[in-house]
Order: structure tokens, then C-alpha cells, then sequence
């Protein structure tokens, strides 16, 4: 597709370790990104120093709950906040390029082409007044000023039919309204990827959609990846779709980073108490289905107010193993055992591991 | 669950078309719900589960009389309510209650929630012994909810505590069946169970018959005793819940199942990977509706339309000329 870079051949299939492989600098950098809004109510710090990295090639999933900071990290990214109301502080580099303080037009360049969004809404995101066709040749025309209106149709016909919109030429000139919810979310990857961007950001891209068309959805994904070997930062609540397609996790609460490692590490071996509890809260096609769920207590926490120590611990079954340390001192993300593998929470980790052994596998409603 | 108790709620050939116009002239209906029959008996719960447009939502708003059938009949514990009048309909409405999916929407934001859970009490005329105030802290603590937090808005609880709200509006009059539309799909995960096991314990501890409606298959075998699993309208399977989710026989509920991504599973699973959208309501395809996306369907499917019937003289119901017989695979 036109790539300066060169693609060495073969998928590097898989490997399990996140971090840094094969020399490889990773694609997307985020390092103590820091990300608050002022308002009437207080500062609001939605994201409190977070850092992660992600390869070309693979696939970040970001899990969290409602406020736990994972859309406006990614908002972030693209530079999608408005500079009067959030303040950005931390690094964000893409492709080696600095972005953090970068003028908002040069921002504006990289977006769309060398970095991409797919929005969870596609109705919302597409423009109702214009045909889908159009607006995905617009996206191509912004990044390529002497492309014509022909080369520009040329490209989104091509792009309708590669992520599997039968007769693109004639989807081409419909009105988003004419397209079932399935059809809009490709059109919007169709939009995404048009410029062959290196860094893809889903935020909820399937939640949308019926669990058949979901599963098309998710394909779609992984088999684009591995044609355009793009970075993919997939962000969702829903652990399923992190287990099937990801390569590394960050569990995010409250803004913060309490857990990160391989897809492998974070969902069979997971670290933190938070992840625990999600795991045995989501209900399962496997396993004891008479079993009660076990539940995380309390809610999810203000992001004006949020708890002293680790943000967790009012809702944190261990927390006082430590005597007070969980509510005076915030956990910083260290090693968790395994290579890669990184974890925020004071509890020792002899003590981690029993308690996952003896009282958290036992539940056995996740696995 | 006794096959010999009678059944609370019985449902036959029940229909609901809604017209399309054009103008004036009417252009057709969808055909949202096509000639159901199932049972719920006491105590039970039944899963209704299937995709957008399959007819779920319309059929639970039949079962409480919030829309009117365009044929077909209900009958709740003996009794023909179908056709009910405002009335009958208010006496029934004890017995027959629903909760809602958005927590949001469905609480009134100008009603502290005393108000809000002693309205079906008020409505029906009915005072408590001990009083109504009494009866709503009481039905406020049942749901797991500070009783103390009886004179406080909708807005300063959050989605999942709205959500026990919902429940204890609808229980504030005892049902015996309640339909649940999708009542944890708004919740974040970690709500979403806790209201899950609430809603487990009071069918226990109570004695609930519920009609639970919800796309997530997870959710429904985590709560039902029987599934029943929809598609374009119809049922396409009905059973008892280990069968269904164990040896399903209608191929749309295999691929159901095998699209469902769980954490139990790491990796793209082993999917049946349906192509295409459901199709429209409007016009569904002739025979099997589900034949356009089966990987099994012959000419027979396009022309004759399977009936919903055991194969093994069991509770297992089909509808289906080429059904599945085995365990499902599960891929782990």
C-alpha cells in the first residue's frame, strides 16, 4: 500500500511477552500521561499517570469501567481534547514524533492518517447528509490535497469492499440511514484505515452490535491487522472480546493503571484484586452456571473525590492486609512475577499469590 | 420443576404486526413477533434471548399488556387476559410486573424514590399493614438499599442502585411473574453481577416466576431454568437451559453460542461464522427465516416452514429440517 517502511515478512506469530521484542521501538509510546479538566465541581484527573506502549502488529487492550479513564486516554492520543478546558501533561509519542504540546495543526496532519478512530456509535460518527461513500473519499482528499475526486472514489469503493460491504459500488452512494448497524461499523473501519494509518484506536467498536455481527466485526479486525500491520489499541469493558483478540492488557480504575501484561498473564495469572473482581463477576458460557457471581462491593469512584492510597481500596476485599499503607500511599505499578508483567497494589506478593490460589480460583465462576 | 404443575403463564400463537404506512395507504407490517407458544410455570425462569429485531422486547411488552397483541392469546394463572380492559388490567397488574432496562429513564427524576416504589401500592389502593412508608423501607432494604435513603432523588443513586430501585417498585405489590428487559445490559461489569445475584435471591427467596429478556447468552444461563431463543419473530428452540447451552439443536443457536466471546477461552475461538445481517421484519424470507445465513439450508427450507417440535419425545423443542445432534464443542 505505498509504505516507505519495510515489512519484514512473516507475522511475528504471537509471541506472549509484552514490551519491547525484536528491537522493534514500539509505534505508540505514552509515558505519565496525565489528562484533568477544571470544572465547577473541582479538578477533575481522569487520567493520573498513566504509561503504556504498543507495537506495530499488535493489539492493546484497554478494560476498564465507566469513568476509569480508558476513553480520554485515547482521546489523548489523538488529540481530540479541547485545550481550554483539559490539561495534558506526559508524553505521547507516535511513530517517534513528540505529540504532547504539539500545535494542534500538525496534530490534525497525523490524525486521520498515520492515526485513526473508530467510535463505538457509528451512527453518530457518520454525517447523515451526505452519502457514506463521500465522506469516506473526504477522509482520503484531506490527507492527499492532489488526489482527485476519481482517484479519491477509486480508493473508498476499493476500501468498502475489503472490510466486506457487498456491491461497494453501489453502497458508495447510499445515505448512512440505508446501511444496517453492522454495515455502518465496517463503513467506519472502511473510513478508519483509508489512509493506511499505522495506529488504530477502537473504542467500543462492537458493543454496539448484535453478538453475531460482532464476531464478523472482530474477524475483520484481526485480519486487516494482519494485512496493514497496524498498532491497535482496543478499547472495551467487555473482558470476551479483550480475551479474544489482544495480545496485551492494561486494566485501568479511576484513572490509573493497576495492572498491565500479555493477554495471557492478566486473564490467567491476573495480579491485582480489581481484575479478580472483575473476572468473577463476569458471567460465563463455561463453568457452574448455578454458582453465584461474585461481585466487586461499592460503586465506582468519583474522579473529583477519589479515594486516598490506592483509588481501590474501599472496594477492595485485601485491603487491609497492609494495615493502613492501601489507604495512605498510592501503589506504584511494579513487577508482578513474570517478565512484563506489572501490577499496583501493596499487598506482598507471596501474599497475592495465595489468596488468587486459595480463594480466588476457587470461586470458578471465570474460568 | 414438575411438568405436571400448571402452568402461571401460557402463550399461543401470540402475534404482534405493526402496520407501515405510506401516507395514508398501508404499506405492510413488520412482523416483530410471528405466532409464539411457550409456558412459564411457578417459580420459573424463562430466558428470552436472541438478537436486535428478533421480537424479545415486543413479546415482554405483550406479557404486561403494554401493547396490545394482533393476535394469538395469553393466559396468566388460568385466565384469558389477552383482551383484558383497563379494569381487569388493574387487578392483573399485581400479579404481572416488569422492570425496565434503562435505569435512567424508567424513574421519574422529579420523585424521591419513596414515591417512586410506593406508586404501585397508591395506584392499586392498597395500604400495607404497618403503613405504606413501613412496606417501601422494608422492599428498599430487600433490593439491598439504605431504607434511610427513602426521600432521595433518582439522580444522586447510581445506574446500579436505580436499577434496584426498578425492583422494588416491582415487587412493592408481591408479584408471581415478572418480565425483565434486559435489566443489567446498561450496568457497568462489576454492578452488573451484583444485581444479577439480587435478582437470583429474591426468585429463590420469593418464589419469582420471571420472564427474562436479553441478548447476553452468559447472562441468561447464569439466571434461567429454561431458554427459549428467538430469530426474525419466532422461536427457533426452546428447552431446559443444560440442554440448550450443551446440545443445542438449531444451527442459529450453535452459532450463537460459538460467536459468544468468553474469557474462559484466549484467542480467536473456533467460530461458526455467520455472514450478513439479520434481515428485515418487514419482509422476512419465506420458510425458514433463518435459512438466508444457514450453512445447512436446502430447498425445503425456502418452502416449508419448520415447526417447533421435540426429537426426542423430551422437553427440547426445534424448529429446524436440518437440526444439530451431538454436544456442542466447546473450545477451550
Amino acid at each position: 500500500m505505498g509504505r516507505s517502511e519495510t515489512v519484514p515478512s512473516g507475522e511475528p506469530g504471537r509471541p506472549e511477552m509484552p514490551g519491547q521484542r525484536s528491537g522493534e521501538a514500539p509505534y505508540l509510546q505514552v509515558t505519565d500521561l496525565r489528562v484533568r479538566f477544571d470544572t465547577e465541581d473541582g479538578v477533575v484527573k481522569a487520567v493520573d499517570g498513566v504509561s503504556f506502549s504498543v507495537e506495530r502488529g499488535r493489539t492493546l487492550g484497554i478494560v476498564g469501567e465507566s469513568g476509569s479513564g480508558k476513553s480520554v486516554t485515547s482521546l489523548a492520543i489523538l488529540g481530540l481534547h479541547n485545550s481550554r478546558r483539559a490539561t495534558i501533561t506526559g508524553e505521547i509519542s507516535v511513530g517517534g514524533r513528540q505529540l504532547v504540546g504539539l500545535a494542534e495543526e500538525e496534530v490534525r496532519r497525523l490524525r486521520g492518517r498515520d492515526m485513526a478512530m473508530i467510535f463505538q456509535d457509528p451512527l453518530s460518527a457518520l454525517h447523515p447528509y451526505f452519502t457514506v461513500g463521500r465522506q469516506i473519499a473526504e477522509a482520503y482528499r484531506v490527507h492527499h490535497p492532489k488526489a482527485g475526486r476519481r482517484e479519491a472514489r477509486t480508493r473508498a469503493v476499493d476500501m468498502l469492499g475489503r472490510v466486506g460491504i457487498p456491491q461497494p459500488e453501489r453502497r458508495f452512494e447510499q445515505y448512512p440511514h440505508e446501511f444496517s448497524g453492522g454495515m455502518r461499523q465496517r463503513a467506519m473501519i472502511a473510513m478508519a484505515l483509508i489512509n493506511d494509518p499505522d495506529l488504530l484506536i477502537a473504542d467500543e467498536p462492537t458493543t454496539a452490535l448484535d453478538v453475531t455481527v460482532q464476531a464478523q466485526i472482530l474477524d475483520l479486525l484481526a485480519d486487516l491487522q494482519a494485512e496493514f500491520r497496524s498498532a491497535i489499541i482496543l478499547i472495551t469493558h467487555d473482558l470476551g472480546v479483550v480475551s479474544q483478540v489482544a495480545d496485551d492488557v492494561l486494566v485501568m480504575y479511576g484513572g490509573r493503571a493497576v495492572e498491565r501484561g500479555s493477554v495471557r498473564q492478566v486473564l490467567r495469572a491476573p495480579q491485582h484484586p480489581y481484575t479478580w473482581g472483575l473476572l468473577s463477576s463476569v458471567p460465563s458460557l463455561h463453568g457452574d452456571a448455578d454458582a453465584n457471581l461474585v461481585p466487586i462491593a461499592g460503586n465506582p469512584p468519583s474522579l473529583i473525590n477519589l479515594p486516598s492510597g490506592c483509588a481501590f481500596h474501599p472496594r477492595c476485599r485485601y485491603a487491609g492486609v497492609n494495615g493502613d499503607r492501601s489507604r495512605t500511599e498510592v501503589p506504584a505499578l511494579g513487577a508482578a512475577g513474570e517478565a512484563g508483567h506489572l501490577v499496583a497494589c501493596h499487598l506482598p506478593a507471596a501474599e497475592r499469590e495465595r489468596i488468587y490460589r486459595d480463594e480466588i480460583l476457587r470461586t470458578g465462576v471465570a474460568r | 420443576m414438575s411438568a405436571e404443575t400448571e402452568p402461571l403463564l401460557s402463550v399461543r400463537g401470540l402475534t404482534k404486526h405493526f402496520p407501515v404506512r405510506d401516507g395514508l395507504r398501508a404499506k405492510g407490517a413488520v412482523r416483530a413477533v410471528d405466532g409464539l407458544d411457550f409456558d412459564v410455570r411457578p417459580g420459573e425462569t424463562l430466558g428470552l434471548v436472541g438478537e436486535s429485531g428478533c421480537g424479545k422486547t415486543t413479546t415482554g411488552r405483550m406479557l404486561v399488556r403494554l401493547l396490545e397483541p394482533t393476535a394469538g392469546s395469553i393466559t396468566f394463572a388460568g385466565r384469558d387476559i389477552t383482551r383484558a380492559g383497563r379494569r381487569d388490567l388493574r387487578g392483573l397488574r399485581q400479579d404481572l410486573q416488569i422492570i425496565f432496562q434503562d435505569p435512567y429513564a424508567s424513574l421519574n427524576p422529579r420523585h424521591t424514590v419513596g414515591r417512586i416504589v410506593a406508586m404501585p401500592l397508591q395506584v392499586n389502593g392498597i395500604t400495607p399493614p404497618g403503613g405504606v412508608r413501613k412496606r417501601v423501607q422494608e422492599l428498599l432494604e430487600l433490593v439491598g438499599l439504605n431504607p434511610e435513603h427513602y426521600n432521595r432523588y433518582p439522580h444522586e443513586f447510581s445506574g446500579g442502585q436505580r436499577q434496584r430501585v426498578g425492583i422494588a417498585r416491582a415487587l412493592a405489590l408481591e408479584p408471581r411473574l415478572v418480565v425483565a428487559d434486559e435489566p443489567v445490559s446498561a450496568l457497568d461489569v462489576s454492578i452488573q453481577a451484583q444485581v444479577i445475584n439480587l435478582l437470583r435471591d429474591l426468585q429463590r427467596d420469593l418464589d419469582l416466576a420471571f420472564v427474562f429478556i436479553a441478548h447476553d447468552l452468559a447472562v441468561i444461563r447464569h439466571f434461567c431454568h429454561r431458554v427459549a431463543v428467538m430469530y426474525l419473530g419466532r422461536i427457533v428452540e426452546i428447552g431446559d437451559r443444560d440442554d440448550i447451552y450443551r446440545r443445542p439443536q438449531h444451527p442459529y443457536t450453535r452459532a450463537l453460542l460459538s460467536a459468544v466471546p468468553d474469557v474462559a477461552t484466549l484467542g480467536p475461538a473456533g467460530r461458526i461464522r455467520l455472514t450478513g445481517d439479520v434481515p428485515t421484519p418487514l419482509d422476512p424470507p419465506s420458510g425458514c427465516r433463518f435459512r438466508t445465513r444457514c450453512w445447512k439450508a436446502t430447498d425445503r427450507c425456502a418452502t416449508e416452514e419448520p415447526a417447533l417440535v421435540t426429537r426426542d419425545g423430551g422437553n427440547q423443542l426445534t424448529a429446524c429440517h436440518h437440526p444439530e445432534s451431538g454436544p456442542m464443542e466447546v473450545s477451550k
